[in-house]
C-alpha cells in the first residue's frame, strides 16, 4: 500500500497539467458502502484517490469485484459516493450531465426504437438540436459499420452490432467526457481490435476526456495514457502507471517489449493478490 | 431419403388448417346421430341441426339484431368505462407511492366482492335499462386493467431507467421514454382479459333485471324450454367474446410491435 500511495504521488506530481486547477477529474478520499438486505455494510470501493490531466485517456483495469464499474457509476452521476469528494473540469460532481457521453456493458437499447432513434436519445433527452446532430449520428453509425441498419429495430441486430449503437450514442452529443464500462467485452476479437482503432483516433481527433473500465490489460496499456490498477475487496487502487508510449499506438506495437514490460507491471499486481487470469 | 420439404400425407393433413374443422364436424355428425339414436328428448340437448336453424331464423327475422345491438352497446360501452377507469387510476396509483398506500387496499377488498352478488344492488340503483348494464360490465372489467398498468408501470428495466438518467433525463422523460411503453404489453393483457369479462358483465347484468339484450332473449327461451334457441345464443355470445379477443390482439401487434407473440405475458383477472 505504501508502494501504491508513492506511485500515485508521483504519477500526479510527474504531470504539471495534472494540478488541480485544470484536472478533468478529481478525486479525493472517495467511499462507497453498500447496504445489504440483512443489513450488513459491503465495502465497494475504499480511499480512491485519483487526479488525471486535461485530455488524458484513462483506463481502470482490474478482476470483477473490484468496484470499477461503480466507480464508473459514480463518475456519470446516477449513483451516489457515500463519502470523499469529485471534481470535474473543476466542479463537484452532483449528478448526470450533458458533457458526459456513458457506454454500458450491456447495450441498453430500447426495443421500441430503430437504431438511429436510439442513438438520438441524449439528442432527444437534452433538446438538442435534432437536424444537425442527425447527421452527426449518421456518421458514427457509419463508422461502426452499421450503414444501411439505421432503421432496424434492436431485436433484428446481433449483440455486437447492438453494443456499437450503444457507443454511438454515446458519442453523437460530442461530450467533452466519454465513460465507458467495458464496452467491447461482448464484440468478437477482431472487431474489438477495429473499435480500439476507431476509439484512439476518436480520442486523438477530439481530444475528449476518456475513462474506460475493461478488464482486458492489453486493451489498458494500448489504448491510455494512464492506466488506474484496482483490486477487489475492499475496491481500491493499488497503483497507477503512466504508458508513455508512443502515438498512435499501432497493433503491432503490442509485441514489443516495452508494451510487454507495462503489460507485465500491471499483471504483478494481480499475481500479488493472488488472482489469476487476468 | 426424402427432402424436409416433402411432407408425408400423414403430415399434410396433421399441418393442415381445415383438421381442427373436420374434427368439429366429426363431433357434430356424433351428437346429432346420438341424440337420434339415443332418443334424447329436446328439450334436455338439442340437435345440432335445430340449433343451425334457430340460428338462422333468429338474424332472418331480425329478432336477434334489436337483441344483439343492446348486448353489445352495454359490452363496449361498459368495457370502455371499465378499461378507462383502470387506466387513469393504474397510472395515477402507479406514480404516487401515497395514493397506492391510501386507495389501493380499498380497491383490492372491492375486488374481492362478487360481482354477480352486487348486480341486483346496481339494478335497483340504475334500474333495468341499460346503464345498469354498463355500470355492471365497468366494474368487471376494471380491475384486470389496473392491476396490469400499474405492475407495467412498474416493470420498466433499472438499466434503461438509468441509461437515460445518465444523459439527464427528467422524470417525465423517463415516464414518457421508457415506463409508458414498458408497460403498453402489460396495459393490452389487461384489456384483453377485460374485454372477455365484459361479455360475462353485460349478461350477468341482463340476467338479474333487463327489458332486452341477449341475456334477457336466453332466459326467455329459457322458460319457454327453447334449448336450440338457448344454444344458438350462446353460440352468438361467443362469437362476440372472440371477435373482440382477435381485436384486442389485433392492435396489440400493431401497438406493442417489438415483442413477438411467443412472449405474450399472462397475469389474470
Amino acid at each position: 500500500m505504501i508502494g501504491a500511495r508513492h506511485n500515485l504521488a508521483v504519477a500526479s506530481a510527474a504531470r504539471p497539467e495534472a494540478s488541480a486547477a485544470d484536472a478533468f477529474l478529481r478525486i479525493t478520499g472517495l467511499e462507497k458502502v453498500y447496504k445489504t438486505k440483512d443489513g450488513s455494510d459491503v465495502r465497494a470501493l475504499t480511499a480512491i484517490n485519483l487526479t488525471v490531466g486535461q485530455g488524458a485517456f484513462v483506463s481502470v483495469v482490474g478482476p470483477s469485484g473490484c468496484g470499477k464499474s461503480t466507480l464508473l457509476k459514480i463518475l456519470a452521476g446516477i449513483l451516489d459516493r457515500t463519502a470523499g469528494e469529485i471534481w470535474m473540469h473543476g466542479k463537484t460532481l452532483s449528478g448526470p450531465s450533458r458533457e458526459l457521453g456513458v457506454v454500458f456493458q450491456a447495450p441498453v437499447l430500447l426495443p421500441w426504437r430503430t437504431v438511429l432513434e436510439n442513438v438520438m436519445v441524449p439528442i432527444e433527452v437534452q433538446k438538442r438540436d435534432r437536424a444537425t446532430f442527425e447527421a452527426i449520428a449518421r456518421k458514427y453509425i457509419h463508422m461502426v459499420g452499421l450503414a444501411g441498419f439505421e432503421g432496424k429495430y434492436p431485436n433484428e441486430l446481433s449483440g455486437g452490432m447492438q453494443q456499437r449503437v450503444g457507443i454511438c450514442r454515446a458519442l453523437v452529443h460530442d461530450p467533452s467526457i466519454l465513460l465507458m464500462d467495458e464496452p467491447f467485452g461482448a464484440l468478437d476479437a477482431m472487431t474489438r481490435e477495429y473499435m480500439n482503432g476507431e476509439l484512439q483516433r476518436i480520442w486523438l481527433e477530439s481530444k475528449k476526456n476518456i475513462v474506460l473500465v475493461t478488464h482486458s490489460i492489453p486493451e489498458a496499456v494500448y489504448l491510455a495514457d494512464r492506466v488506474v490498477v484496482m483490486t477487489p475487496r475492499p475496491g481500491r487502487i493499488v497503483d497507477v502507471i503512466d504508458v508513455d508510449l508512443p502515438r498512435p499506438r499501432t497493433l503491432a506495437m503490442q509485441n514489443t517489449p516495452e508494451f510487454g514490460r507495462f503489460v507485465a507491471a500491471i499483471r504483478r499486481h494481480f499475481n500479488s493478490e493472488g488472482i489469476l487470469d487476468v | 431419403m426424402a427432402r424436409p420439404t416433402d411432407k408425408t400425407l400423414l403430415q399434410t393433413v396433421i399441418d393442415s388448417p381445415l383438421l381442427s374443422l373436420a374434427v368439429l364436424v366429426g363431433f357434430l355428425g356424433f351428437w346429432e346421430l346420438a341424440v337420434i339414436v339415443l332418443g334424447i328428448p329436446k328439450i334436455v340437448l338439442p340437435l345440432p341441426s335445430s340449433i343451425a336453424v334457430s340460428l338462422w331464423d333468429g338474424f332472418a327475422s331480425g329478432l336477434y339484431l334489436w337483441h344483439l345491438a343492446i348486448t353489445f352497446y352495454e359490452i363496449m360501452v361498459g368495457f370502455l368505462v371499465g378499461a378507462a377507469s383502470g387506466l387513469v387510476i393504474g397510472f395515477i396509483v402507479a406514480l404516487s407511492p401515497l395514493l397506492e398506500r391510501i386507495f389501493y387496499p380499498y380497491v383490492v377488498a372491492f375486488q374481492t366482492i362478487p360481482k354477480v352478488a352486487i348486480a341486483p344492488i346496481i339494478v335497483i340503483w340504475f334500474g333495468y335499462g341499460t346503464a345498469s348494464k354498463i355500470v355492471i360490465t365497468a366494474t368487471i372489467g376494471f380491475f384486470p386493467v389496473l392491476a396490469n398498468t400499474i405492475v407495467g408501470l412498474r416493470a420498466a428495466p433499472h438499466d434503461q431507467l438509468e441509461m437515460l438518467t445518465a444523459y439527464t433525463a427528467t422524470r417525465w422523460q423517463l415516464f414518457r421514454m421508457v415506463r409508458l411503453p414498458q408497460a403498453l404489453p402489460y396495459i393490452f393483457v389487461g384489456l384483453d382479459v377485460a374485454i372477455v369479462l365484459s361479455v360475462i358483465g353485460a349478461i350477468v347484468g341482463e340476467f338479474v333485471g333487463a327489458k332486452a339484450g341477449l341475456g334477457f332473449l336466453i332466459l326467455q327461451m329459457n322458460f319457454n324450454f327453447d334449448m336450440a334457441g338457448t344454444f344458438a345464443i350462446l353460440l352468438v355470445l361467443s362469437a362476440i367474446g372472440v371477435g373482440l379477443h382477435w381485436m384486442v390482439n389485433w392492435a396489440q401487434r400493431r401497438v406493442v410491435f417489438w415483442m413477438d407473440s411467443a412472449s405474450d405475458r399472462t397475469i389474470g383477472a
